[in-house]
C-alpha cells in the first residue's frame, strides 16, 4: 500500500494554526501543545481540497500531501 | 556572474499623495524591476532589498537567513543580543524554547473561546461611542482600546492599572515623542511588567503570563515576553483597525457587501490584511553565501524583505492594489512566513472579525468627518503603518 495522503511532522511544527483554521476537518490543534494534530489522513472532497491549501500555507513546511501526479499509477 | 540589477539608495519616506493604503511609489517601481535591488542601509552598510512574493516568502523559509539581532549588518557598530525573552531577534534553537510555551496558548480553538468576550469589549466601545455623539476620533474610541484590554486581559494586568499602563504603551508606540519621552516610557513598562511577573508567580491568577509561570522560564525571560506580546500584540491590531475602517470607508461598495453579508466578513479580514500590510518590512541576515535571483547574497549580509510590495505583486495576487473583500487572500504575507510567522495571530484575526462587523453593524451611516487627504498618516518610518487618528462622524436618529 502506498503512504497516506497527508503527514505532519509535529518536530517542525510552530503552532500556527493555518491548517486548523483552513481545514478543520483534517487538522486540529492539541489543546496542550498547540502543535498540529492530523484528524483526517486521507480526506476526500471538499476536504481534501481544503487540506491541499493547508499543506500549502503552513509556515513551517510541517505538512507534506503525498499525491500521486496525474499519469503515474 | 550577477545580472545587472536595480539600486534602491533609500527607503522611500512618503506615500503618494491620495493614496494612503499603497505602497510607495519607488517600492512598488523597484518590485516591478525585479524582485530583489540592491540597497544601502540608514547606516550605510550595503545589503539588499526583496520586493517580490516568492522571493520575500522563501527567504523567510530559508533556515540559511537568520533573524538575531546581534548579527544583523545595518550599523557601523555591533549590535547588542535580544533581551531575554525577546524571541522574535532569536534563531532556534533559543526562539523555539520561547515560542513552544506560549503556543498551546494562542490556538485557533482557545482564540475562538475569545469571542464572546471580545464582543463585549467592543460593545463597550461602541456604546461609549454612541453616548458620546459624533463627531468622535476612532483610533481612541475604536481601534486603540480594543486590543489594548484585549492584551491586558490575556496577560492578566489588573484592571485598575490599566488607564496608566496603556497611557505608557501608547507612548513608546506612537512613535510622536521625544527620544527622552520614548526612553521613559520603554523603561517604565519593563519596571511595571517585572512587578507584574514577580505578582502572578506569588499570586497566579486566570491569566497566560500565570500559566507561563509554571514553566522552567525566568522572571527577566517573562518579562521579555510580556513586552514582545505587549508590541505585537497591540499596535498591530490597533492600526489594522483604523486603516481597515478608513479603507472600507474608501471604498464603498466593498463597505455595502461586507454590511449585506456577514459571511464575508472571514475573506474581508483576510484581504485588509493583505491590501494594508501594516507591518511593512522585517530583516533577516544570510548566514552562508546564498544565490537569490542571480545574484549572491554574501555571508554576513543584511536583507530587508518588504511584504506590503510582495503582498501587492501582481504575479501573486490578481490587479493587487484593488481592495476586493471577495478574493482569495489566503497565503498573504501579513503575518510572515515560516517558522517566526505571527504567534497572536489568531487572535488577531478574531479582534478583527469581530469588531469591523460590530462596528459597522452599530453605525449604517458611519463615514469620514473630514476630507481623506487631511486624514493624518503615521510617518512612513514608523515599523507599523496606520493613521494618527480617523475622525468619522454619522446620523444620530
Amino acid at each position: 500500500m502506498s503512504a497516506p495522503l497527508l503527514s505532519a511532522d509535529r518536530g517542525r511544527c510552530i503552532g500556527a494554526g493555518m491548517c486548523a483554521m483552513t481545514a478543520p476537518e483534517v487538522f486540529d490543534q492539541d489543546p496542550d501543545d498547540g502543535l498540529v494534530l492530523l484528524l483526517a489522513p486521507e480526506p476526500t472532497g471538499a476536504d481534501r481540497a481544503a487540506a491541499r491549501m493547508a499543506a500549502g500555507l503552513c509556515p513551517s513546511g510541517a505538512i507534506t500531501l503525498h499525491e500521486p501526479e496525474p499519469g503515474l499509477s | 556572474m550577477s545580472e545587472s540589477v536595480h539600486t534602491v539608495t533609500a527607503l522611500p519616506t512618503e506615500r503618494r499623495s491620495g493614496c494612503p493604503f499603497d505602497p510607495p511609489a519607488e517600492l512598488l517601481d523597484a518590485r516591478r524591476q525585479g524582485p530583489i535591488s540592491r540597497y544601502t542601509h540608514p547606516g550605510g552598510k550595503p545589503g539588499w532589498l526583496v520586493t517580490g512574493y516568492d522571493m520575500v516568502r522563501s527567504v523567510l523559509a530559508d533556515p540559511r537567513f537568520s533573524s538575531r539581532k546581534d548579527l544583523m549588518n545595518v550599523v557601523d557598530f555591533e549590535l547588542p543580543p535580544a533581551p531575554p525573552g525577546e524571541f522574535l531577534l532569536m534563531d532556534d534553537p533559543e526562539h523555539s524554547r520561547y515560542r513552544k510555551p506560549l503556543v498551546g496558548k494562542f490556538t485557533v480553538r482557545r482564540m475562538r473561546m475569545l469571542t464572546e468576550r471580545i464582543e463585549q469589549i467592543t460593545a463597550d466601545c461602541l456604546d461609549a461611542m454612541e453616548k458620546s455623539g459624533p463627531p468622535t476620533d476612532l483610533v481612541t474610541a475604536f481601534a486603540k482600546p480594543i486590543p489594548t484590554i484585549v492584551i491586558c486581559e490575556i496577560l492578566g494586568v489588573p484592571y485598575e492599572d490599566r488607564a496608566s499602563f496603556q497611557e505608557q504603551i501608547d507612548s513608546f508606540m506612537g512613535g510622536e515623542v521625544s527620544d527622552e519621552e520614548l526612553i521613559a516610557a520603554y523603561t517604565a513598562t519593563q519596571e511595571y511588567l517585572a512587578r507584574l511577573v514577580a505578582a502572578k508567580r506569588a499570586n497566579p491568577t486566570d491569566d497566560v503570563l500565570s500559566e507561563l509561570t509554571d514553566s522552567d522560564l525566568t522572571d527577566e525571560e517573562l518579562k521579555g515576553i510580556s513586552l514582545i506580546l505587549l508590541a505585537a500584540g497591540f499596535d498591530t491590531t490597533a492600526n489594522m483597525l483604523s486603516l481597515g475602517a478608513f479603507a472600507l470607508l474608501r471604498h464603498p461598495e466593498q463597505l455595502a457587501a461586507l454590511r449585506a453579508d456577514p459571511a464575508l466578513t472571514d475573506g474581508a479580514v483576510e484581504e485588509l490584511l493583505r491590501y494594508l500590510s501594516v507591518a511593512k518590512t522585517f530583516h533577516r541576515t544570510a548566514l552562508e553565501d546564498v544565490e537569490l535571483g542571480g545574484q549572491t547574497i554574501e555571508a554576513g549580509t543584511t536583507v530587508v524583505l518588504s511584504y506590503n510590495t510582495a503582498n501587492r505583486d501582481p504575479e501573486r495576487f490578481t490587479e493587487p492594489h484593488t481592495l476586493d473583500i471577495r478574493r482569495q487572500a489566503a497565503g498573504h504575507l501579513a503575518f510572515s512566513h515560516g517558522i517566526h510567522q505571527c504567534l497572536g495571530q489568531q487572535l488577531a484575526r478574531v479582534e478583527m472579525r469581530v469588531a469591523f462587523r460590530a462596528l459597522i453593524d452599530r453605525f449604517p451611516t458611519l463615514r469620514l468627518a473630514v476630507p481623506a487627504d487631511e486624514v493624518g498618516l503615521r510617518p512612513e518610518a514608523a515599523d507599523i503603518f496606520g493613521v494618527k487618528s480617523l475622525p468619522v462622524t454619522w446620523d444620530t436618529k
